[in-house]
């Protein structure tokens, strides 16, 4: 052997020895590894919301991890994520969805977040019998008659009477105008269940005013609305068209109240709305000023970790993350079907967001907050359940 | 259905229909000296937009000179993009300039997105007043007002330079015969790299004008205005300077009064893109060339 060629294999020993003790961190003995999916939106509209989901996956199972991974049969194994980018679109989505499954056989996915790319992505997960957890997606379609399909958020026909009902009693509302993307998913399914709880309600629909994905100018519709006289303005959109509606809204005269969804929640929403957005309501998921144990832990945790305060998408992927490892362990198993079924078993949850159980369609039943925005933070105001939820025995959730 | 809604929506329309016109300015001014449609026209119009980010939060200035900094610096950009990417192409085939063309634009929305991340940005608060104006029922915000007349000055600055000056008349001139041009002493790179500053220059006052009306700044926010403004151009007639500024302003005035008027034929504001598109394809088959164009004889 030349000189040269120890030489190198000296230099390999080195870098090996080096590598080594990273390896060996923890002092897990693994007997294998768990491929889990992560489906985040990255790039495109919704970045933000792809960075929560991939901080709080990467928390959810280094933690778990740490504590030796999940075990099955007495043996340990080791939690790893495979994260891809779904552009903040439906298309995307399905195609990373299809590639998790098929090129990295992966045993369950968590997310897509948005019902735009979540309701076509649970197509795949369901048609290629994968378990699949969407965290955020709120509209119904996402996993209805989708037996492999999962949610860990409420649904919208729970959210729009919230909302509506919000609206009457805190503001004795008669008359209510909408403002929603229509090439959307989500806002649309909501817009309506909306219109139809207030119309249920005895409230008048004076304005259902929509626009499509991408527009940036509504001062047409808030001009008609406007003109309608409405009692209160509600508008279910994402975190980067909400500071636009608001912004011109208020531009062109609008001085009533202004409702919207769990999909405010994310912080970018107050840096980019400025001191228009305060004063303004929405319905969300859960909210750090009553947070149970649970979530003061996980809150405190993604403090330390990230800096900053995890939004609603961070605690439902953190949740979603916790249900599946949950059905793991319940299953003893690593076969899909099995898993599948011990989540459609799991009877009641306590997660970062409360209580859930769920139904037959894979959907929780759990209650929802409503935030207003005060000088620029997102700060409680009130909480609202389903009927009879939850159930008397257990302990109520801290409010 | 009163007179201030009319009037008010009739501000909406100004508004928007502003900002339209000045990027089809740059769009219709590059087609007149070199007929390229100049894809990356709305990617420009982005990267002036940034360039007002750059202005406000990084070096804290006020809204002028930033907007002036944002003018001149996206103006050598276009110039050099015209050096670089399309003046080697100018002997080749339309299309492969075309091509070049939209590759210029993804390579400056991707540049974008790896060098500030996909996080929607606005210009700090106080960059431009947010004082509204309540006149008897009409809601008029500053930011209406600063669009609407920056705009119409730019325009007419850009007329004037066009019709009075010996650089528009050879601008006009390369337009018309660019051969005969160079023959008469005038240098037709010299005069191509003043239409690229001058039309890319003003997409970037609609950049930071549009950032101020709609501020959540993405590095995509180019992609839709460029493909109206394109519209806009051609619908006025692409190639003449007044075409841009007219079609602009119809596109944002049918844009906001389909929505406005719809309401009691029925019409929903969810068929605003399709009835503006039909309209403005009707106005093409009567008119091929625009309102504004000539049709030109082709010598072969």
């Amino acid at each position: 052997m030349s000189k040269r060629s120890v030489s190198i294999l000296v230099l390999v020993a080195i870098l090996l020895a080096g590598l080594l003790p990273a390896a060996a961190q923890t002092d897990c003995d693994f007997a294998g590894e768990i491929y889990i999916g992560v489906i985040a939106s990255l790039t495109g509209d919704r970045p933000k919301v792809g960075q929560s989901t991939e901080e709080a996956a990467q928390m959810a199972v280094d933690e778990v991890n740490a504590a030796c991974g999940l075990q099955i049969d007495g043996k340990n194994y080791e939690v790893v994520i495979l994260v891809e980018d779904s552009e903040s679109k439906g298309e995307s989505a399905v195609a990373v969805a299809t590639r998790l499954i098929v090129d990295e056989d992966v045993l369950a996915i968590i997310g897509p977040q948005a019902s735009v790319e979540a309701v076509p992505a649970g197509q795949v997960a369901n048609d290629r019998e994968t378990p699949m957890i969407s965290p955020w997606s709120t509209n119904p379609a996402t996993t209805f008659d989708r037996p492999w399909v999962f949610r860990a958020a409420f649904l919208d026909p729970f959210q729009g009477p919230v909302v509506a009902g919000f609206a009457q009693e805190e503001f004795g509302a008669k008359t209510v105008a909408v403002l929603y993307d229509i090439a959307s998913d989500y806002p649309k399914g909501l817009a309506e269940n909306f219109r139809d709880a207030a119309i249920a309600a005895g409230m008048d629909v004076v304005a259902f005013e929509s626009f499509s994905t991408g527009d940036t100018d509504f001062s047409s519709q808030l001009t008609n609305i406007i003109q309608a006289h409405p009692d209160v303005l509600f508008t279910p959109q994402y975190y980067n068209e909400v500071p636009l509606i608001v912004q011109q809204a208020r531009q062109l005269g609008y001085e009533g109240p202004i409702l919207g969804s769990d999909s405010w929640g994310t912080p970018d929403l107050l840096d980019l709305c400025g001191d228009a957005c305060n004063g303004a309501f929405f319905s969300t998921h859960y909210s750090a000023d009553i947070a149970t144990d649970v979530a003061q832990a996980f809150i405190s945790n993604y403090e330390e970790r990230y800096g900053a305060k995890p939004d609603d998408v961070a605690a439902l992927t953190y949740d979603a993350f916790h249900i599946l490892f949950q059905a793991i362990t319940n299953a003893q198993s690593l076969d899909k079907a099995d898993i599948r079924d011990a989540l459609a078993d799991i009877e009641l949850f306590e997660g970062v967001t409360g209580l859930m159980s769920f139904d037959e369609q894979g959907d929780p039943i759990k209650c929802a907050v409503i935030l207003q925005i005060v000088d620029g933070a997102f700060t409680f105001y009130d909480s609202a359940c389903p009927a009879g939820f939850p159930p008397e025995s257990t302990e109520e959730p801290a409010s | 259905m009163d007179i201030n809604f009319l009037l008010q929506q009739f501000i909406n329309g100004l508004q928007l229909g502003s900002l339209y016109a000045l990027v089809a300015l740059g769009y219709s001014m590059v087609y007149g000296v070199l007929l390229l449609i100049n894809f990356a026209h709305g990617d420009i119009f982005m990267f002036g937009a940034y360039m007002g980010l750059f202005g406000s939060i990084v070096l804290g200035w006020p809204f002028l000179p930033t907007l002036l900094l944002s003018m001149a610096v996206t103006g050598l950009l276009g110039v050099t993009i015209e050096r670089v990417a399309y003046r080697p192409l100018r002997k080749a085939s339309r299309l492969s300039a075309v091509i070049t063309a939209l590759g210029v634009g993804l390579l400056l929305e991707n540049g974008m997105l790896a060098l500030t991340g996909a996080d929607p940005r606005s210009y700090p608060t106080g960059f431009v007043s947010d004082q509204v104006y309540t006149i008897g029922g009409l809601s008029i915000s500053t930011v209406k007002i600063l669009i609407i007349t920056l705009a119409l000055v730019l325009f007419l600055g850009l007329y004037l330079i066009v019709q009075r000056t010996k650089w528009g008349m050879a601008m006009r001139a390369i337009s018309y015969d660019k051969f005969a041009v160079p023959l008469m002493g005038v240098s037709q790179n010299q005069i191509i790299a003043l239409t690229f500053f001058l039309g890319t220059s003003l997409a970037a006052a609609g950049g930071i004008l549009w950032g101020t009306a709609f501020p959540v700044l993405s590095p995509y926010m180019g992609m839709r205005v460029g493909w109206k403004a394109f519209i806009a151009a051609v619908v006025g007639g692409i190639g003449d300077v007044r075409g841009a500024f007219v079609g602009g302003l119809l596109l944002g005035f049918v844009e906001i009064f389909v929505v406005a008027l719809g309401q009691p034929f029925g019409i929903s504001s969810t068929w605003r893109d399709p009835i503006v598109f039909a309209l403005l394809l009707i106005i093409l088959v009567a008119r091929p060339t625009g309102i504004f164009g000539v049709a030109r004889r082709q010598k072969v």
